[in-house]
């Protein structure tokens, strides 16, 4: 029995470290709509400054939660500087660009801290005072967990005199129910707004500070833990602070109980938690329905045909592609099948998407599922590519078809969620089922048959699977579906009233775009002859988001457009040191300055030259 | 006067140009190196100093046959897919004569994968897995460090002397841990028929929850705990295990616990008396690892980590070859490799093997103490990884025909 209690209370001192992080996450999403990915990276900078400041006063008491709580105050204030330069200017962004210029910023601070602190893992010193252990029931108890245990409560207990028992608390409330009444009353938005980000990000540095006598600093700790964050976040309802507190005392037992039941399987764990959490209470536990925005997405103008200029322009190009390999040498052509594969994902993204208005953060979990499909039964059942290339999508249809059922029961911010924890489920469970899927050490040796085994057969491969996908996908977007489905992202009430199922009619298009994700992954799996958990995992739904957005999301070449600059880019600055910096600066640059993306920036051009009219779509 | 001065400048000044032409006129060869350098830095930098080194050691004395050595390093961001495009780039682009590097056992895979299908030599230098040069092994793929069966075989055999019977083990849970463990319990019954193993703990590497974990063992009352996690899951493991008391009385038996990358953040807080395997870089005394410890301290100021000698042998290896080898085809290059010698590196001589194309580089195996504040080892040996292979027979049966 003692020896349950230990470890309840060991559950709780990781729960009250979670809840340190995910309740400044979840104070910045309720007021300002923003999905901050880049929380844990204040989290990671509270660690690594509390770290520095406190080789400073080694050993005094004072001296350590001196430098506690200085770190925090540093990383707050560097939240607030980031709140007033950048994400002010996207507020009014769609989610998925926010949460993608924040990813921008977690790229940019890594490398940061790489370039300040060094490489190396840092094990700061344990809290002088609290450095021993407490016997409970004869169990030895580290003091500082039982620090923990009090601070989260605390913390708690905090929070809700500030947010009920003061002014800037009232305000601060009202935005959360309501930005634009509070803003029309004549409050200073934008202040409220840093201040916020000010205390959310305190909160993260505090967090990331206190870990130090706990855990060894190093450059995965950022998304290690936003990831986890997001989980508590998400259960406990979006902006609910008491909310995050009961999810992390669910995910902080749930670990500690779960190492005792099922020590294989305690990452697929939380995200099933969630999962399930999200079909019952779809807005969390104790979230409440995302009160309509009043300035919700301006309505995109209709989608034309292309004119007979666009007609030749990409008659043109596919020319150009067919004729590719007599006039580039061998490994464009292994580029060039890249950019192809990354255009039919970017594409069937753009599909639920841009078309859609469906928004999915784990795309990426269609991608692997049709790689490993494809991967499965080359392996188990002796299949050749061809059967492959057809077993890959079906794999993927089906995974979307399970899936898709229950994220199409939610819109918005809250579908982005859902859709990053099947991306997430995907993701653990090819990690960790060893048996079937190698785990990390992925599927090798799927290579080509004979006849498409020399790089430029596969080339034409790739260009009639994926150019045919694409095209494919452009002519449902023309189709009634299409239409359908477009109707759903502007007017969902209006497309229900004209009699139009449509949630049966998501539904099917995020089946179809799983589809289409699947035969890319398909192709990819023989492109690089093997397979490896990391294709479903978050930075690869990240790359999706970027190829669309870079394109444009509301233009249908855009995702190709996309996914060439994308692939060339990435191929050309991974050559230097802190790419990842760049890569960041330049998604943030993207969202700020040309939100509309590169051939949303063509098109605005062609208007304005007369070349094309309002409204008309780039081919 | 100053008209002299200036047309002797001018021809001193063409001359050096001249000799500068001359040099870069014998085409460098290139080898091609992929390495996970934004996602691991931690080790993978020590590596690259090491590489350097070796690099600017040979072009110092004149390169390979009087051609530089040029070794064009890519970053693989810890993801086996870029890791592969790469290599295809190395190959079909820059037409490099080799490949060598990756550091994580799944990118090593999938490299040596590529290396077979485009039938190009690789030599992988840091991935542990047996399956590199074992079940996944191809004509085409060797491997330098020592596999984790290999160390696994050297730490069972001190595990056996200490008498323990009942074992805990406590490993990431992925490829990596789940292969030590398995490696370690099959060595460790060949000399200790009776051992019987407990408790296994799996924690997910890299976000181990140690308090719960330590528990879970502690609860079990095992003899002796054999220990797989690394970095920053180690540092929060021996913490709450120190904490709690899990180490006391208990041997404790722990997979490269004492390579410098792992045990030098620990500080103060090093375990003491854990067997591990490591590197001691300051205590080893034989000549060539004095001559590689000054020459590193001289041109990095720092002292060599693990990844360091990794880094050089891989690249005295590749000079080995080249210099051995009279032509440059990829066939002529691996018939060359097989039982290659390298006569002379700071770890001491070793050979690679023609039968399963490992390396017979071996490790350090001793115990950790700490001294001034640091964690270190003490009582080691160097165990020569030809004494830690499986027979002839048994490689046969592992490795697949060619």
């Amino acid at each position: 029995m003692s020896f349950y209690f230990a470890q309840f209370l060991t559950g709780l001192a990781s729960a009250s470290s979670l809840f340190l992080v995910a309740c400044g996450l979840s104070l910045i999403f309720g007021v300002t709509r923003i999905v901050n990915f880049a929380h844990g990276s204040f989290y990671m900078l509270g660690a690594y400054l509390a770290y520095t400041l406190v080789q400073y006063v080694p050993g005094s008491i004072v001296g350590f939660w001196g430098s506690v709580i200085a770190a925090a105050l540093v990383v707050g204030l560097i939240g607030a500087i980031i709140e007033v330069v950048m994400l002010r200017r996207i507020y009014n962004a769609p989610e998925l660009y926010q949460l993608v210029a924040t990813f921008g910023i977690v790229l940019i601070v890594q490398d940061a801290v790489l370039w300040i602190f060094g490489a190396e893992d840092k094990l700061g010193p344990r809290a002088p005072g609290l450095d021993g252990i407490v016997r409970i029931f004869g169990e030895p108890i580290p003091q500082y967990d039982l620090l923990l245990v009090a601070l989260g409560p605390a913390v708690l207990g905090a929070l809700w005199l500030l947010l009920n028992r003061t002014r800037w608390g009232v305000l601060v409330r009202a935005a959360t129910l309501d930005r634009e009444m509070v803003a029309s009353l004549g409050v200073n938005q934008s202040w409220l707004f840093t201040t916020v980000f000010f205390l959310g990000s305190f909160l993260a540095g505090l967090g990331g500070a206190l870990q130090v006598p706990r855990v060894s600093i190093n450059l995965l700790m950022d998304l290690s833990i936003i990831a986890e964050a997001f989980v508590v976040v998400v259960i406990g309802g979006m902006g609910s602070i008491p909310g995050a507190f009961v999810a992390a005392l669910l995910i902080g037992e749930l670990n500690a109980f779960g190492v005792l039941v099922l020590p294989q399987a305690t990452i697929v764990l939380a995200f099933v938690v969630m999962a399930v959490v999200l079909v019952i209470r779809p807005y969390g536990l104790f979230g409440k329905q995302e009160t309509a925005a009043h300035a919700a997405g301006q309505v995109e103008a209709p989608i034309r045909p292309a004119s007979p200029l666009k007609r030749t322009i990409a008659l043109a190009l596919l020319a150009l592609l067919l004729v590719l390999p007599f006039l580039m040498g061998e490994f464009a052509l292994v580029l060039a099948t890249d950019i192809l594969i990354f255009a039919l994902f970017a594409a069937s993204l753009h599909f639920i998407m841009g078309n859609s208005g469906m928004v999915s953060f784990g795309h990426a979990a269609y991608f692997a599922l049709g790689c490993y499909g494809a991967a499965f039964l080359v392996k188990y059942f002796g299949g050749s590519m061809e059967m492959a290339l057809v077993a890959g999508p079906l794999f993927a249809g089906l995974g979307a078809l399970v899936f898709g059922w229950f994220c199409v029961r939610l819109s918005g911010v809250y579908m982005a969620m859902l859709t990053l924890a099947a991306a997430q489920i995907v993701w653990s469970t090819a990690f960790q089922w060893q048996e079937l899927t190698g785990g990390d050490d992925g599927l090798l040796g799927i290579w080509p048959s004979d006849w498409a085994r020399s790089k430029t057969a596969f080339y034409y491969l790739s260009l009639a699977l994926c150019g045919g996908g694409i095209l494919l996908l452009r002519r449902m977007i023309f189709s009634p579906f299409g239409y359908a489905l477009r109707g759903g992202r502007d007017n969902p009430n209006r497309t229900e009233s004209i009699g139009i199922d449509l949630r049966a009619q998501q539904w099917a298009a995020f089946v179809i775009a799983g589809v289409f994700a699947g035969i890319a992954g398909g192709v990819y799996v023989f492109s690089k002859g093997s397979i490896f958990p990391d294709e479903a995992a978050i930075p690869r739904s990240v790359d999706a988001l970027v190829m669309v957005l870079l394109g444009g999301v509301q233009t249908l070449s855009g995702p190709i457009v996309g996914a060439g600059v994308f692939r060339l880019l990435e191929d050309e600055i991974s050559r230097l040191d802190y790419w990842r910096a760049i890569l960041g600066g330049i998604i943030v640059g993207i969202v700020i300055i040309a939100p509309e993306g590169i051939a949303g920036f063509i098109k605005r051009i062609a208007v304005k030259a007369g070349l094309e009219r309002e409204g008309e779509t780039a081919a | 006067m100053k008209l002299f001065r200036f047309v002797a400048g001018a021809i001193a000044a063409a001359v050096v140009g001249l000799a500068a032409m001359a040099a870069q006129a014998a085409d460098p060869i290139k080898v091609g190196e992929i390495n996970s350098y934004t996602r691991l830095p931690a080790f993978t930098d020590p590596y690259k100093k090491g590489w350097q080194l070796a690099v600017d050691e040979i072009n110092a004395a004149g390169g390979i046959k009087g051609r530089p050595l040029q070794i064009i390093d890519r970053d693989d961001a810890g993801k086996p897919g870029d890791a592969v495009k790469i290599a295809e780039e190395m190959v079909s682009k820059e037409n490099v004569t080799m490949l060598a590097g990756t550091f994580l056992s799944n990118i090593g895979l999938a490299v040596a994968d590529f290396a077979k299908q485009n039938k190009t030599l690789f030599l992988a230098s840091e991935p542990l897995a047996d399956a590199i040069v074992w079940e996944s092994g191809n004509r085409y793929t060797f491997r330098l460090r020592p596999s984790t069966t290999m160390q696994a075989a050297m730490l069972a055999k001190e595990a056996a002397k200490t008498g323990a019977k009942k074992w805990a083990t406590v490993a990431p849970n992925y490829a990596y841990g789940k292969e030590a463990v398995a490696a370690f319990k099959k060595e460790l019954t060949k000399l200790v028929p009776d051992a019987e193993f407990v408790e296994e703990q799996w924690p997910p590497v890299f976000k181990i929850d140690a308090g719960p974990v330590v528990r879970a063992v502690e609860a079990a009352k095992p003899e002796a705990i054999f220990n797989v996690t690394f970095g920053g899951d180690l540092a929060q493991f021996v913490r709450e295990g120190n904490l709690r008391g899990l180490f006391e009385g208990r041997t404790v038996v722990s997979l490269l616990s004492g390579e410098p990358e792992y045990l030098e953040p620990l500080k103060d807080e090093a375990p003491k008396g854990w067997i591990v395997t490591g590197y001691p870089a300051k205590d080893i005394d034989t000549p060539e690892h004095k001559a590689f410890f000054d020459a590193y301290m001289k041109k990095w100021g720092e002292a060599p980590k693990l990844g360091s000698i990794v880094g050089y042998n891989t690249v005295k290896s590749i000079e080995a070859l080249l210099n051995k080898a009279d032509k440059y085809d990829a066939e002529t290059l691996v018939e060359t490799m097989k039982g290659l010698e390298v006569p002379s590196s700071p770890s001491g001589p070793f050979m690679y093997r023609a039968q399963d194309h490992q390396s017979t580089m071996g490790a350090w195996v001793g115990k950790t103490d700490v001294k001034d504040g640091m964690g270190v080892m003490v009582d080691w040996f160097y165990a020569d990884g030809a004494d830690y292979q499986p027979s002839d027979e048994e490689v046969a049966k592992m490795r697949p025909a060619e």
